[in-house]
């Protein structure tokens, strides 16, 4: 009997030969993440079980993004206090300031989280780097503050289920509707507590920015993880950025799923889920008008250059932002930050009448930086649209792609980059 | 070994009950256990803090806790004195939180679909039943794994690894 490529990295990090979906492990852990809202947390539970010391002050990281830049004075005590743990035990990668930008978007890019890797992090979208065949996921603040002292953690071995992804991919459509329409065929709790393998033909034809965006919604089905065999494409990604060694695997070809699912990508038109649950995905083009009154393009599902420039070519076609829209777009990273300045792509979004935010987390959860009136409706490339996500209990958030989210923004109702002429 | 006893009137949600309803990101600025049980439940049930008494116990139906990793969630259930949280099943992240932080959560299908909002029900945690006072009922939950007991029995995670 085979193993998944889950199974196999979770094995070699204990030691094992293999293992068996149902079985308690304590494998090591390569990267454990923390950010400003999570810190806090695992640092007072660290401090109050009298450790001396980090088990390995490289494999930590600290990234300050969901306030940043500070929104108010509580917020900026709890980065203060992340600092100051981070000097004190020497961790290498603390990011803050004008070196932050959402952490599943800096930790790939720095080659901190790399193929073969097992990642936690105290935030629910950890499963991102499954994009680079890793085997990562979200944990709490104390299972973090336990990692810190250990460099373990406990996991029950998922089960994995096998979406293959066929087809062709249509006009307008990519990662984020290939997930929404996943997450509206299972539910979101369609995939709890399993790992969510995609393979097929389609797979090649995903760029690294496409396969994040799909990892980073694993947990919006339940997922534990989100997981790609990597391939060419992850090679030249991560090649001139790891940091360290890094391993590929892949699932043997008897390997045992609890279910296979063959998804017809030609039937995925670009879609949006209708508050207050992802999995409320419909096409666009099948859905009432809907009148909006913010636009975000960012967050670590789709704030990446790629996403930008999908954007940044909608918008240029229709030139003008909506006058009832305002249409935030916040690069998800300094480095995405610059390297939209050299394109040009922030000069097209000022022009058109956009704001262009420093790399935060900001609205996607409701921080600051674009929050929400009672009856506003946003149409964002963020990943949740619960009640009351992006700021009044009574606004509503709509889940795009970028070209959606950008096409919208100049028509002031949801639409497609086809309705502008 | 006593057996732990835990006995409140019902709060009863229905399914996919998130993390930002439950505690939404405008008090993650905070990690005062009080502020937190202040505002819990805060955008699904605005007179949920108003209504609960210590001891009081969440039935809930499917996927409990789904949405972000964050420990202020079990954390502001606790510290308003709910005593445990019942469900058909929890989100995975806010499953391990609660067994991190000593939050008693119990999976039921047969007592969720049974139990009605504002009833007195009687939990006995080593036993795993539920006895429902108001219905003169008794229920069974499942047993946490080995594995969760000792992290249950050393009284949280940290305790668990420094044995």
């Amino acid at each position: 009997m085979g193993s998944t490529i889950s199974e196999k990295i979770l094995a070699v990090h204990c030691r094992k030969k293999t293992v068996e979906p149902g079985e308690f492990i304590e494998p090591k852990v390569d990267t454990a993440l923390i950010n400003d809202v999570t810190a806090p947390l695992a640092i007072k539970e660290f401090r109050k079980s009298e450790a001396k010391k980090v088990f390995d002050k490289n494999k930590i990281t600290l990234v300050m993004d969901h306030f940043t830049p500070n929104k108010d004075i509580l917020s900026a005590e709890h980065v203060k206090l992340a600092r100051e743990f981070a000097k004190e035990h020497k961790i290498k990668h603390y990011f803050e300031g004008g070196n932050v930008g959402v952490e599943h978007a800096i930790l790939p890019e720095k080659g901190i989280a790399l193929p073969g890797d097992i990642i936690i992090g105290a935030d629910s979208h950890t499963c991102t780097y499954g994009a680079l065949g890793a085997f990562s996921t979200g944990v709490g603040s104390t299972d973090i503050a336990a990692t810190m002292i250990t460099g373990k953690i406990w996991f029950k071995v998922p089960n994995s289920i096998k979406f293959i992804l066929k087809g062709k991919l249509n006009k307008w459509v990519s990662g984020k509707d290939i997930i929404l329409y996943i997450i509206s065929l299972i539910g979101v709790d369609g995939a709890l507590y399993n790992s969510m393998e995609f393979a097929g033909p389609i797979c090649k034809k995903l760029n690294m920015a496409d396969r994040f965006t799909i990892a980073n919604m694993a947990i919006e089905a339940g997922g534990k993880n989100g997981i790609f065999t990597p391939d060419e494409i992850t090679e030249k990604y991560v090649i001139k950025k790891a940091i360290r060694k890094y391993k590929f695997y892949e699932s043997d070809k008897d390997a045992i799923y609890l279910k296979t699912y063959e998804i017809d990508c030609s039937k995925i038109l670009p879609q949006v889920a209708l508050p207050f649950l992802p999995s409320n995905a419909k096409a666009v083009k099948d859905i009432k008008k809907t009148y909006i009154d913010q636009v975000v393009i960012g967050s670590c599902t789709n704030g990446r250059i790629e996403d930008l420039r999908i954007a940044a070519s909608v918008i240029k076609k229709g030139k003008k932002i909506n006058p009832n829209v305002r249409a935030i777009i916040i690069p998800a990273t300094p480095a995405t930050y610059s390297q939209a300045l050299k394109e040009r792509l922030l000069k097209i979004f000022i022009d058109a009448g956009s704001i262009v935010s420093a790399p935060t987390c900001g609205p996607c959860l409701g921080g600051h930086m674009g929050i929400l009136a009672s009856g506003e409706k946003c149409v964002s490339t963020t990943n949740r649209n619960f009640i009351g996500r992006m700021g009044h209990v009574q606004s509503q958030v709509f889940l795009a792609n970028p070209a959606v989210a950008a096409a919208s923004a100049i028509k002031g109702y949801i639409a497609t980059p086809d309705e502008i002429k | 070994m006593l057996d732990i006893i835990l006995k409140g009137n019902v709060h009863k949600y229905g399914s996919n009950v998130n993390t930002d309803e439950i505690i939404p990101a405008r008090y993650l600025n905070t990690t005062d256990h009080a502020t937190l049980a202040k505002h819990c439940m805060e955008d699904i049930d605005k007179n949920f803090v108003k209504n609960v008494k210590p001891g009081d116990i969440i039935v809930a139906e499917n996927n409990f806790g789904c949405g972000s990793s964050r420990e202020h969630a079990p954390i502001s259930i606790k510290a308003i004195g709910v005593s445990a949280v019942i469900a058909y099943s929890f989100a995975r992240i806010f499953f391990r939180n609660s067994i991190n932080i000593g939050l008693p959560i119990l999976e039921s299908e047969e007592a969720v679909k049974s139990i009605k909002n504002g009833e007195e029900i009687e939990i006995n945690l080593n036993k795993g039943t539920i006895y429902n006072i108001t219905k003169n009922k008794t229920y069974q939950s499942h047993s946490f794994p080995e594995f969760m007991q000792k992290i249950i029995r050393a009284g949280g995670l940290l305790e668990y690894i420094k044995k």
